[in-house]
């Protein structure tokens, strides 16, 4: 048991916190704009998994780095217009096209992949994001680590959520994006388009999904595998409801999250006898807990997958 | 243009808006097929032949289409009512791991043992969605979620038990459940194929959600729960009542699927065992329009889809993995279908 406390001071443990909480950083600020302004995108899981596909195919075939998280948020933009055509003016169930995407994209990633990369007895590999020296002091004790020796799109995604937050909060086009998500009728009628609103939003928060899942091959892997998201996507939708739809919640959210699962990993080689498929359910079961706890108090955007029809009530 | 209900849907309709879903999405992932540099119709040819074309492929098209029917009904019946139950691969298989546990030490005779470990494997998929629908009932939690988070939980589970409690120890190597005692094997349907009677049992399960969703007042307050859940509590139907019996039945028949699977083709439980039917469980439902008797139909065209896109990548070299592109884009297409046959395009 001291095994277990010991972790806790373990640097390296809180090092790998952040990088592990990147992913679902972008995951929870793209499923929360979405639903922010009125659509629910269960598409995450299979643009997470077109994310980390595309991206580390225009690596692979020789872009740079920053170009590849920009083709994976290109791929992830058109999987989330194609979401939105089908659910904003088609009006179609939210739920049904956002599994038919997430079903639809992964497919597609691993047909591509398999199509265009020649796949040996080992996954053929890139050279990924390294580690950064931010302001030059990655070497101080304990929190050089932790906080200033991050792969660039970790900050990438910090500085994210401090954009998110202001432009929801502070902007215009925020005070617009949540109001399409309470109320589109009173939209309408300050003389904006909520249609256009929610396409916006969804292509926004869709491409940032992507790129949270092309994190996953351009910085923590290198090397492109089926099923490496691993329901990813599903713990950032339960994470938007635990932030009450806040990106400064959610950030907190996935942090907290990125914690308890960099513990577990480590748990199971600290205490022995227990099933390893314990520890790995445990984030799964974390998730469903913080549903529960916080859905009571939930403040759901009030037209949250409620279709809005021109002129219909 | 705008949209106007339709107060009626013609026949014709109905049916020509699953096969135009279908052909529309054959076309899309001819492109795709064009793209590995192999004729469209050479590779559909072969995917038609490879799942139809003798008896054998035949057969095997029909085993793969029997848990379809199941884990198809399933969605069918929780998406009448709005309950969006994505959990249909866990529920397969707390129903595949709950028969070969018990079947592999029950010691009664087949012809009673088969029902009980059906009825054991119908609870333990309803129970396993009942804990969801309470939490969406109590707490207001999205099923979604919950459903879907629960998939990883018990897959772990499962992995859990076959490594440790439930390990065959005569399967070499592979990690693999005790099998079932042989008395409870369901029978073959064709004598020298793996098809069996669970082909006939999903097809009777068929009839009889029919005849619940149609002909008796639960069926009809499911249809009201899901077309009007505001209309339908005032009405004085009690929806958590409903979304309850609902929710039930659905994991029932999905727990239903994995007991079949295990008794009928595997024996013993694997990690591996399903090739994703809960999720294509879903696709089955939608191509049906959520009605029965298509799901039936919807999981033969699904079981031919992914039977015969294996014998179409060996001989064309195109990745199998355009089985489910092609199920995937049927149901996005299928989608769209539907909304032509429920609205009326207005200029």
């Amino acid at each position: 048991m001291s095994d277990a406390i010991d972790l806790l001071l373990n640097t390296s443990l809180w090092a790998s916190v952040l990088r592990i909480a990147t992913p679902l950083i972008f995951g929870v600020l793209g499923a929360l704009l979405c639903e922010r302004s009125g659509v629910l995108n269960l598409g995450i899981e299979g643009i997470m998994t077109m994310g980390a596909m595309s991206g580390w195919l225009a690596v692979y075939m020789g872009a740079p780095l920053l170009v590849g998280l920009m083709i994976a948020a290109l791929c992830g933009a058109m999987l989330g217009l194609l979401h939105a055509i089908l659910t904003v003016p088609l009006g179609l169930s939210q739920h049904v096209s956002g599994l038919g995407i997430t079903l639809f994209a992964s497919a597609l990633a691993y047909y591509l992949y398999r199509l265009l990369v020649e796949v040996g007895d080992l996954p053929p590999t890139i050279e990924p994001f390294q580690p950064l020296d931010v302001l030059g002091v990655s070497d101080i004790p304990i929190l050089g680590p932790i906080l200033f020796s991050q792969a660039l799109p970790t900050y990438l995604a910090l500085f994210a959520v401090a954009v998110m937050a202001y432009v929801l909060a502070r902007t215009p086009l925020g005070l617009a994006i949540r109001m399409t998500g309470e109320n589109p009728h009173a939209v309408e009628a300050q003389g904006l388009n909520p249609i256009r609103i929610r396409i916006g939003a969804v292509v926004v928060g869709s491409a940032l999904m992507a790129v949270g899942g092309a994190f996953l091959t351009t910085t923590a892997f290198n090397s492109f595998f089926p099923g490496m998201v691993q329901g990813r996507g599903w713990i950032c939708i339960a994470l938007v409801v635990f932030a009450s739809w806040r990106p400064g919640k959610a950030l907190i959210g996935a942090v907290l999250f990125a914690f308890f699962d960099a513990y577990q990993l480590r748990l199971q080689t600290a205490i022995e006898g227990v099933p390893y498929q314990l520890f790995l359910m445990a984030p799964y079961v974390l998730s469903i807990v913080a549903l529960v706890l916080v859905a009571r108090r939930a403040e759901v955007p009030a037209a949250l997958m409620a279709p809005y029809r021109r002129g219909e009530r | 243009m705008r949209l106007e209900r339709r107060t009626y849907v013609p026949l014709y309709l109905v049916v020509i808006a699953p096969l135009a879903a279908i052909f529309t999405a054959l076309l899309l992932a001819a492109g795709l097929i064009a793209a590995a540099g192999v004729n469209p119709l050479t590779a559909y040819g072969e995917m038609l032949t490879g799942a139809l074309g003798s008896r054998l492929s035949i057969t095997e098209m029909l085993t793969r289409a029997t848990p379809l029917i199941f884990t198809g009904l399933a969605a069918a019946v929780a998406f009448r009512a709005r309950l969006w139950n994505i959990g249909g691969e866990g529920q397969f298989f707390v129903g595949a791991l709950i028969t070969a546990w018990i079947g592999h030490s029950l010691g009664v005779p087949g012809w009673i043992g088969i029902p009980i470990l059906m009825l054991a494997g119908m609870a333990a998929g309803a129970a396993l969605l009942a804990g969801p629908a309470y939490m969406r009932l109590r707490f207001g939690v999205d099923e979604v979620v919950t459903t879907l988070l629960l998939n990883f939980i018990v897959i772990l589970f499962v992995g859990l038990m076959i490594e440790g409690p439930m390990r065959d120890p005569m399967a070499f190597g592979w990690p693999s459940s005790v099998p079932v005692g042989g008395e409870y094997r369901l029978p073959d349907l064709i004598p020298r194929t793996r098809l069996h009677i669970g082909l006939l049992i999903a097809i009777a399960a068929a009839g009889v959600v029919w005849l619940i969703l149609a002909r008796t007042v639960f069926g009809a307050e499911t249809r009201a729960a899901g077309l009007n859940a505001g209309a339908a509590a005032f009405a004085g139907i009690s929806l958590p009542k409903t979304i309850m019996g609902v929710a039930l039945l659905s994991g029932a028949l999905a727990g239903l699927a994995g007991s079949v699977e295990v008794m009928g083709v595997t024996a013993g439980v694997t990690t591996t065992m399903s090739p994703g039917f809960g999720y294509a469980g879903i696709v089955v439902a939608m191509l049906a329009a959520l009605h029965p008797a298509g799901v039936v139909a919807a999981a033969v065209f699904v079981a031919t889809v992914f039977v015969g896109a294996d014998a179409m990548s060996r001989a064309t070299g195109v990745p199998s993995f355009i089985a489910d592109v092609i199920v995937a884009l049927c149901l996005l297409t299928m989608i769209v279908a539907l909304l032509f046959t429920t609205y009326r395009v207005r200029r």
